[in-house]
């Protein structure tokens, strides 16, 4: 098993945000996690990436084999954690260009494998610029400064391309994208589906699962995860909405 | 065992031994000037941290050392300097003295005269002759009275009317002496009419013993004239420096400022600028790195005087270790200086639990048409953005240094001047981020 989570409870604030989710995640698979807003989608996600604002107050998460929550943030990245944030964040006066090759170069140290200098570095980069049809000049912008939601988000797969993750967890990444860049986000996390990477998406619609097709789907409602199905748990949540499901959970 | 001696008498008695070999001891009008400033420093001493002025600013460092004449034990090798050096006419000052031989002025087109202090008082006694100390004289304290009563040297800059100057003028200070040694720089920088130059004054102590430098530079923009004026700081740890720049301005000059201080002890900086004639502009862009004991003061007071004039103020500082910052802007719109515009923002960053900063915006506003704003804040790094970058797999150390990079380079954008934004981008780099590649780094 590559993720297990149990009984997680975190708060934030003092108030509680997460009731006791159980989820397991197996190599190879893709989860979808549903539900409507304000059930704590976004707060698992983070908790999952190390934001310290939210405390764990009771629960496990054992990834590979350890416990996740022991990490600091860079630790999970470095052990081929990924979150691809649902608000990125604005750096002005740093360069994408410097983050992703910190990033990357931060990830093939962790893994042994020797740091790539600049000219092997655009090399890879340029492969998976076109992926995302970002273009070139973007490497020389502030990171995410002035970009447009649908900039921000391509920019989030982009890191997802290079990093090449074994767990990556997408908060949103569908939100705000109109059908085109829908396509490219989806093209791009399914050339990286494999048997040994497994994908968690935090997604309120079931449209992005028309293009990234979910092995596991799961309704997080009030903290908890009260329904988890197949893939037709997706349609039947486009069809029926989410009130029924509150109602099945009370 | 004799008790040491006062430092008003140690000062005075250092005067009388030194006034006659002083540039334009023989010049009556200076040699009194001079007497004048030594028996002002006599009566009124060190300033203290009684006065407001001084109230963050504790100089007992510089108040209870014997601080004697800098002079250089061994000549400055050339390739030394060139770190600081950029591509512009150039005046050279080893230990407070001009150094001809390191200086560059071939090729100065005419209507531009670049001269050392000295020089300029022997070929022409009486040329500044009202101009030396018109602005800032004895009486502003005792570091200004201490300037005028010993400067030995410093440059004249005079660029006449209509002239554009190409590449800037750059005067070098280069610090040499050993342990205690004092400097005075003085220089004067008169800009007629509608003439345009840049200017870089650069400082370093190359020495990490403790010295000590007073600087006073006095400015004339005449109307519609344009000045560019560089500052930068890098001194070794323990060298302190007191510096006083007066802008006088007249109708429609521009003035633009970019300080940047990356090392040093106890810095002060004070600018003024008289924005006397209608329509005048001051911008000054300040940034300031400080670690360990440091301690980055910048005073300014931009006096609106006249109608239509516009003060712009940005001044950033990074405080780490136990250093501490003083931001002190004081914008004065006087009664006549309707429809004017001053905007002043003082950000600072704490990097650690003991470092520091004061901020002291201070508006006084006498006319009732104006447009005045200013902002302060000091914090430490964004959650957000530390979040951000370490869930990359950046350390956090690393995410910290990227960081404070960040928040300083964005006062470099300011820079007009691509050569020098890029040299001192290249600076923060090293210091913060060090192996990363310029290309990488720079927007």
């Amino acid at each position: 098993m590559m993720l297990t989570i149990n009984n997680l409870k975190v708060e934030v604030e003092g108030k509680a945000i997460l009731n006791g989710i159980d989820l397991e995640v197996n190599a190879g698979e893709v989860h979808a996690i549903m539900g409507p807003n304000g059930s704590g989608k976004s707060t698992l996600a983070q908790v999952l990436a190390g934001r310290e604002q939210f405390t764990v107050v009771d629960g496990t998460v054992s990834y590979d084999g350890q416990d996740l929550l022991a990490l600091a943030p860079e630790e999970r990245a470095r052990r081929g954690l990924f979150l691809g944030f649902q608000y990125p964040v604005e750096i002005p006066g740093v360069s994408n260009v410097y983050l992703l090759k910190a990033a990357v170069n931060a990830a093939r140290t962790a893994r042994g494998e020797p740091e790539l200098d600049a000219f092997d570095f655009l090399t890879l980069v340029r492969a998976r610029l076109e992926i995302m049809d970002i273009p070139e000049t973007f490497l020389y912008r502030a990171v995410n400064e002035d970009f447009s939601g649908g900039e921000k988000k391509r920019n989030e797969v982009l890191q997802l391309l290079l990093l090449e993750p074994r767990l990556a967890i997408l908060d949103e990444t569908d939100s705000g994208l109109d059908i085109d860049a829908l396509k490219l986000v989806a093209n791009g996390v399914n050339s990286l589906r494999a048997p040994e990477r497994a994908f968690i998406l935090v997604t309120h619609y079931q449209r992005l699962l028309d293009y990234i097709v979910p092995d596991r789907v799961h309704v997080l409602a009030g903290g908890r995860i009260v329904k988890s199905g197949g893939r037709e748990l997706a349609h039947e949540l486009e069809r029926r909405g989410y009130d029924w499901l509150k109602d099945e959970a009370a | 065992m004799s008790a040491a001696p006062d430092i008003r008498d140690w000062y005075r008695q250092e005067f009388a031994g030194r006034a006659p070999g002083l540039a334009g001891a023989g010049l009556p009008w200076l040699a009194a000037q001079r007497r004048a400033a030594i028996e002002q420093f006599a009566s009124r001493g060190f300033p203290t941290r009684k006065e407001e002025d001084w109230k963050y600013t504790d100089v007992a460092p510089l108040a209870l050392r014997y601080f004697r004449p800098a002079s250089a034990a061994a000549p400055v090798d050339a390739a030394a300097l060139a770190p600081f050096q950029f591509d512009a006419w150039q005046l050279v000052f080893v230990d407070g003295r001009f150094a001809p031989e390191l200086s560059r002025l071939e090729g100065l087109p005419g209507g531009v005269r670049l001269t050392s202090l000295a020089a300029r008082l022997r070929e022409s006694p009486d040329a500044l002759e009202g101009w030396l100390g018109r602005h800032v004289g004895a009486a502003r304290h005792g570091f200004a009275a201490l300037n005028l009563a010993f400067a030995e040297d410093g440059a004249v800059i005079e660029i006449r009317r209509g002239v554009e100057l190409e590449k800037p003028i750059q005067l070098l200070s280069v610090l040499t002496g050993g342990q205690d040694s004092v400097q005075h720089l003085r220089h004067l920088i008169l800009v007629e009419e509608n003439a345009r130059a840049a200017v870089i004054e650069s400082f370093v102590a190359l020495s990490p013993v403790a010295s000590f430098s007073t600087g006073v530079t006095e400015i004339d923009l005449a109307t519609g004239s344009e000045l560019t004026h560089y500052r930068l700081v890098q001194n070794g740890a323990d060298a302190s420096q007191i510096d006083t720049t007066h802008v006088q301005q007249g109708r429609d000059s521009r003035y633009a400022a970019h300080a940047v201080t990356l090392g040093g002890r106890l810095l002060r900086h004070e600018l003024d600028c008289a924005l006397a004639g209608e329509g005048a502009e001051c911008r000054f862009n300040g940034l300031a790195l400080a670690r360990g004991q440091a301690q980055v003061d910048t005073h300014t007071r931009f006096d609106h005087l006249a109608p239509h004039t516009t003060s712009r103020e940005w001044v950033k500082g990074v405080f780490d270790d136990e250093s501490r910052g003083v931001f002190s802007g004081r914008v004065v719109v006087h009664p006549n200086a309707q429809r004017s515009d001053a905007e002043q923002s003082n950000r600072n960053l704490l990097l650690s639990p003991r470092a520091e900063a004061d901020s002291r915006p201070q508006l006084e506003i006498y006319a009732n048409d104006v447009k005045c704003a200013h902002g302060a804040a000091t914090g430490s790094l964004d959650p957000d953005q530390l979040f951000y970058l370490r869930s990359r797999g950046l350390e956090m150390a690393h995410a910290r240094q990227l960081l404070v990079y960040a928040f300083a380079v964005d006062a470099l954008a300011r820079l007009p001047y691509a050569t020098l934004r890029r040299r001192l981008a290249g600076a923060l780099g090293a210091r913060l981020l060090p192996g990363a590649s310029l290309e990488e780094l720079i927007l």
